[in-house]
């Protein structure tokens, strides 16, 4: 009785505290100011049509590291939790018919789409996150089909550390060779707008992390689904 | 237009309830999911392709997996 009058309690707080925000929302009808120096310099200071991924990767490239960085940790304790407490693997049920031949005919093309994403970000939606969620997805679908495959995770870490300090050495390459500092896109030529290889160093950080946060999600699922275990078994 | 987002937001919270409040673990998870999935039509409609292409692909994709493979984990371990 007590504890439910806790939780109501609680609840009825953060409802006042939330009903407050909505009544006091009004639509914004105009762009605050700097998202409007966003959206009208950005093209032309940056090279890129996706405004988003101008904003994401340069204007605000310091939080994406440090939100690569926040993502590196989970994954590395996650992948610490799971390893501390081996489970032995049984013998999975294999995937019907259909899902194995589904997914040996998908898998290069989604890993081909993840590639596309990320490599095309700062000129269509989408970029290293949802790219590196979608290569990470495909290898969902093959350890669905085959469960018992094992897979390294030695590349996959290789990969992934490699990248992550390749993302770090651009930056600093930035501070280091421009006035503009840390994680400055122009140490590359603009290039032609709209063209793939355009926009200064956003494609290749954008392919740093898609690489990244591939190889990241797939260590995770791979961990979760129990199977680094030829430690395990010996 | 209007009309779409407001089934499609509908579907939304009905699908989030679901999964909160079903008693079966797969149920909710599967819904979960779906839930997911219905917000990112809803930020495809309010023209945000990159934030629904995240959601689509982690909210409803890769969150549900990783959901499954801990359920399983759990009812292996009230198992064994």
């Amino acid at each position: 009785m007590v504890k439910k009058g806790f939780t109501l309690l609680m609840l009825g707080g953060l409802g006042s505290i939330l009903l407050k925000f909505v009544l006091d929302f009004k639509e914004k009808l105009a762009l605050p100011e700097v998202s409007a120096h966003y959206v009208q310099n950005g093209p032309a200071e940056l090279g890129a049509p996706n405004v988003v991924t101008s904003v994401v990767v340069t204007y605000r490239g310091l939080d994406t590291l440090g939100e690569v960085t926040i993502l590196f940790a989970a994954a590395a304790v996650v992948g610490l939790l799971l390893h501390l407490n081996q489970n032995k693997v049984e013998n999975r049920t294999e995937g019907s018919e259909l899902l194995k031949t589904g997914s040996a005919l998908l898998f290069p093309l989604i890993i081909l789409f993840g590639t596309y994403v990320f490599l095309n970000g700062h000129l269509t939606p989408g970029g290293g996150f949802q790219g590196g969620a979608i290569i990470a997805s495909a290898l969902v679908l093959s350890i669905l089909a085959s469960p018992n495959r094992k897979i390294g995770h030695t590349a996959l870490g290789i990969l992934e550390s490699l990248s992550g300090v390749s993302y770090v050495i651009l930056g600093l390459a930035g501070a280091l060779l421009t006035a503009n500092g840390f994680l400055n896109n122009r140490i590359l030529p603009l290039g032609e707008y709209g063209t793939l290889f355009s926009a200064g160093l956003i494609p290749v950080i954008y392919s740093i992390i898609g690489l990244k946060v591939g190889s990241e999600l797939s260590s995770v699922v791979i961990g979760l689904k129990g199977e680094s275990d030829e430690e395990a078994h010996q | 237009m209007e009309f779409i987002f407001l089934v499609i937001a509908v579907f939304t919270v009905v699908t989030a309830l679901l999964a909160v409040l079903t008693k079966d673990r797969t149920v909710s998870i599967l819904a979960a999911g779906a839930s997911g999935l219905f917000g990112s039509i809803l930020f495809i409609i309010m023209a945000a392709p990159d934030v629904a292409m995240t959601e689509a692909a982690i909210g409803s994709g890769l969150t549900t997996f990783i959901f499954f493979f801990a359920l399983k984990k759990i009812r292996s371990r009230d198992n064994g």
